[in-house]
């Protein structure tokens, strides 16, 4: 498996030299990955159907408990096989999608990043690998999203989708380490399976918040469901990908796969049932009431994160069967629903619905994928949504928790999904012909390949209902449920609840539908007045609070004048280390100037004088080079205290600090003033505090010794270990040489710093 | 020494422009010098470089930046760079012997009966070292000087 995930990122790396050797066929030659990937999922359903669970495991830190360990189950198996089944075609739909694009390359190289990463999430044992996959999974969308970086609006969405996401990511890794500590152990498969006190440890509330804080802002649950729509500035195999068939369903997975752990706290059922409801009714709403062919599917996809999240939530037998059931038949028809979108986009050169009409004798082959397509969005038998919507009605009639409530939810959103579906995929095919900016002409093969195969993969698990029941769903439920449950899936159950309630919901729902023109002007008004309070204002009055507050900041802290920074960072250390020294250690100065030799006192004496002239003095030069004085002068004690490398090395700087201070001088206007006399006491005593410090500091190193010095271990090691006698440069670039490099490093930035500043200003200066 | 009109320092004694070119050569020398003998004794590869961009820094003053570039043949970014990767390559070396990052490796050179060479990684982090500071402090002085003119 490590392989399975791996690829993708290795594959990524090759393509921009393979786009050179095939140029526009580049999508199919990638295509072969996900399909040998395909095949290499559908290997293991034998296995994984008779309840085995496949476990792998690289060591990657195995000092902190952090391995690449890769799980198989019936739940994984699922989405992984939905990951590279729908990524063999949105790879080939991408190529004649932005055929010709200048960035086709960049496109796919993160398009593979973001199929593998999503592949480590749901194969993923570690809690830690998984996280780490899963922000890349944020990373890999934002940059998706913001493809047409050109456009500000595009950036905009992007960002907004990365902060929502990633956001949620830091409190689902606080999450994710609260449940590695209660579970005891950083195995997923180990801490589903071990009885240990999950629901009663002391972190359970906090960890059951800081999850589903991750999940719901993944999954766009509402409030966090704004950003959903807006990621669809993103170019349209994205949307179908990303944004509808896999990543955000990575917060239902892992919500999904969480369950057996911690789906009996009270919380969890509450917060999942009501979020998902509320998420259901609002998108199957806003779906509705949008225009513009890809936002109608972005919230229609709101809808269904929210059904999957609340059949989590409800927990039963029945509702697993549900989950598994929706599961695969969203997928199926929303990928297949994007792409149309996609194709609806490209060939007629609009994406408002409105405008549509009449396009299929344009484009029959489209009209008939998208008719099979509508139809299992909307639920019809025989397709594999009727199944999944029968499944629905039935989990939420046996409901524990509000079940009243989830009945009435689950009903009126399948009733505006209906009309939904009357919308997308009736409404641009029939009727008058509409008046569309470009001539409509049916889309190439390789865009019509996804939206046929994905649409008729729905009507046959429809129709060959074993198929995905033995095959797929039976483990998946399994693997939710935490213990294997006995069921069959069929179209017909006879007559009960679930069938009257979908005859009664089809008949409201084709009602609406026929009112979908005539509902337009209130709808509109009606969603402009909610949403100056929605949730999308609190993110943007939030995000001008965040720049607010940020400037005011700047303005304090960060305003130029160097004087300030050098008093708030000697007074802040002054402080601290002060309080801490005064504290712990007393105030202890007692001179012992018994054994001095007249040298020392000599250069004791040239250092005192040195620091005094450069007060005094008013010329800059003047300064500088009694600085050096003073540097020499230490260089001096280091050499008589028998440190001939710190000596060398202060010398040289001193020389270089001198070389570089007067550099800069010469840049430097005169004096436009003098200090005031203000001033000169306030630094002035600065200056003392920071001396007495400093003084007392070194005292108080000389008389206390915690424990013994390292120094002595490394006097022994240097010659045996290191083959060096110089334990100085030992030490350097041997013993301590990943500091070094750090601190290379530094210099590295220090440098590159002080180069771009000249040069930035230079350009300025010109312009 | 310094023209005020054009705030450039300027090379107008013999004697420092004379000397400049005669110690360029020696002092570099005597910075490789300080870089292998390092281990052993007192030197290494930040002294080295320090000593080293003290020799062409003096070069810089006395004969200006363009004939500086001109006889480093580099950029100072890339001798910064190259400092880098020496770095970092002499960490990598272990993993790939199956030992953890950074560990030392040693090799022997042997030269006739009494003559040896010891090669290590460690003998290329100081390298590294050494390109990096004469690379930092190279980039900070001519980037000041160009900025003047």
């Amino acid at each position: 498996m490590l392989f399975a995930v791996f690829s993708g990122f290795v594959l990524a790396a090759l393509t921009p030299w393979l786009i050179g050797l095939v140029k526009d066929r580049i999508g199919w030659l990638l295509a072969l990955l996900p399909l040998g990937l395909t095949f290499y999922f559908v290997s293991h359903i034998p296995a994984v159907s008779n309840g085995e669970v496949i476990l792998q495991s690289w060591d990657w830190m195995p000092g902190l408990d952090i391995n690449l360990s890769f799980m198989l189950d019936g739940l994984s198996l699922m989405f992984a096989l939905l990951i590279s089944f729908i990524g063999t075609f949105i790879l080939i739909y991408a190529g004649s999608y932005l055929r010709g694009h200048r960035y086709l390359g960049r496109f796919y190289v993160t398009m593979l990043c973001f199929m593998a990463s999503m592949l480590g999430v749901v194969l993923s044992d570690n809690l830690i690998s998984l996280f780490v996959f899963w922000e890349l999974t944020s990373i890999t969308s934002y940059l998706l999203i913001g493809f047409n970086h050109e456009d500000k609006d595009a950036r905009k969405c992007a960002l907004q989708g990365l902060l929502v996401t990633v956001g949620g990511g830091l409190a689902l890794m606080a999450g994710l380490i609260m449940l590695g500590m209660a579970g005891g152990s950083f195995e997923l498969s180990e801490i589903l399976n071990s009885d240990n006190d999950l629901l009663t440890s002391s972190f359970t509330v906090g960890m059951i918040l800081c999850i589903l804080a991750g999940t719901f802002t993944k999954s766009a649950q509402f409030p966090f469901h704004f950003w959903l729509p807006n990621a669809m500035a993103a170019p349209t195999p994205v949307s179908a990908y990303l944004h509808s068939a896999t990543m955000v369903k990575a917060g239902v997975y892992l919500m999904a796969r969480l369950n057996p752990g911690l789906g009996e706290h009270p919380l969890w059922t509450a917060l999942l049932c009501s979020a998902g409801a509320v998420t259901m009714v609002l998108g199957a709403y806003l779906a509705y009431s949008a225009t513009g062919v890809k936002k109608v599917l972005a919230y229609s996809t709101i809808m269904a994160l929210g059904t999957l999240t609340m059949l989590i939530g409800i927990g039963t037998d029945h509702a697993m069967i549900a989950f598994a059931t929706f599961l695969l038949a969203h997928s199926l028809y929303k990928g297949a629903l994007f792409m149309i979108a996609g194709i609806l986009d490209h060939e007629t050169g609009t994406k408002d619905l409105t405008v549509m009409g009449g396009l299929r004798s344009a484009m029959p082959i489209t009209a008939v994928a998208a008719t099979v397509a509508g139809l299992s969005l909307a639920g019809m038998p025989p397709l594999f949504g009727f199944v999944a919507k029968e499944a629905l009605f039935e989990a939420v009639l046996g409901a524990p928790w509000q079940g009243a409530v989830l009945i009435v939810a689950a009903v009126a959103s399948a009733i505006l999904v209906i009309a939904v579906a009357g919308a997308i995929a009736v409404k641009p095919f029939w009727g008058a012909l509409g008046n569309t900016p470009k001539k409509p002409h049916e889309a190439p093969i390789g865009m019509l390949l996804g939206p046929i195969v994905l649409a008729f993969t729905s009507l046959l698990f429809g129709v060959v209902l074993y198929a995905p029941d033995t095959l797929l769903v039976a483990a998946a439920v399994t693997s939710v449920k935490g213990a294997p449950v006995d069921f069959y899936l069929s179209l017909w159950h006879g007559v009960n609840w679930p069938l009257i309630l979908s005859i009664g919901s089809v008949v409201a729902g084709v009602t609406l539908y026929l009112l979908w023109n005539a509902n337009r002007r209130i709808l509109i008004k009606v969603n402009g007045a909610v949403s100056r309070f929605g949730p999308e204002a609190g993110y943007f009055k939030m995000m001008d609070g965040f720049v607010g507050i940020a400037n005011w900041h700047t303005r304090v802290l960060q305003n130029g004048v160097m004087g300030n920074y050098m008093i708030v960072l000697v007074m802040t250390t002054v402080i601290l280390t002060g309080y801490t020294l005064l504290s712990q250690h007393g105030f202890y100065l007692a001179l012992n100037l018994s054994d001095m030799n007249f040298y020392e006192g000599a250069i004791a004496l040239l250092l005192t004088i040195a620091a005094i002239y450069v007060i005094l003095t008013r010329s800059r030069l003047g300064a500088v080079a009694t600085l050096g004085v003073l540097g020499f002068s230490v260089a001096l004690i280091f050499i008589l205290f028998s440190a001939p490398d710190l000596g060398i090395t202060q010398v040289l700087v001193e020389t270089l600090t001198v070389i570089l201070l007067v550099l800069v001088l010469f840049k430097l206007p005169g004096f436009s003033h003098y200090s005031t006399r203000f001033e000169i006491w306030r630094d002035g005593t600065v200056a003392v505090f920071f001396g007495v410090l400093m003084t007392l500091l070194v005292h108080a190193a000389i008389d206390v010794r915690y424990f013994e010095s390292i120094s002595s271990y490394f006097v022994q090691a240097s010659y045996p270990d290191a083959q060096g006698r110089n334990i100085v440069n030992v030490i350097l670039v041997d013993f301590r040489a990943l500091d070094t490099l750090g601190e290379l490093f530094v210099l590295a930035i220090a440098a590159l710093g002080v180069f771009s500043m000249l040069n930035l200003r230079a350009e300025v200066k010109k312009s | 020494m310094i023209d005020k009109k054009s705030g450039v320092v300027k090379a107008n004694t013999v004697i420092l422009h004379t000397a400049a070119l005669f110690l360029l050569p020696l002092q570099i020398l005597f910075s490789v010098f300080l870089l292998l003998r390092g281990h052993d004794e007192p030197g290494g590869g930040f002294i080295a470089g320090l000593v080293a961009s003290g020799a062409v820094v003096l070069y810089l003053f006395a004969h200006g930046v363009e004939s500086t570039r001109r006889i480093m043949r580099f950029d100072p970014r890339d001798i910064l760079g190259l400092g880098l990767l020496f770095g970092v390559i002499s960490g990598l070396i272990a993993p790939f012997m199956g030992e953890p990052f950074f560990t030392a490796q040693w090799w022997t050179l042997y030269l006739g009966a009494e003559t040896e060479i010891k090669l290590s990684t460690v003998l290329l982090f100081d390298i590294g070292v050494y390109f990096a500071v004469l690379g930092t402090i190279l980039t900070v002085v001519v980037s000041l000087t160009e900025a003047e003119e």
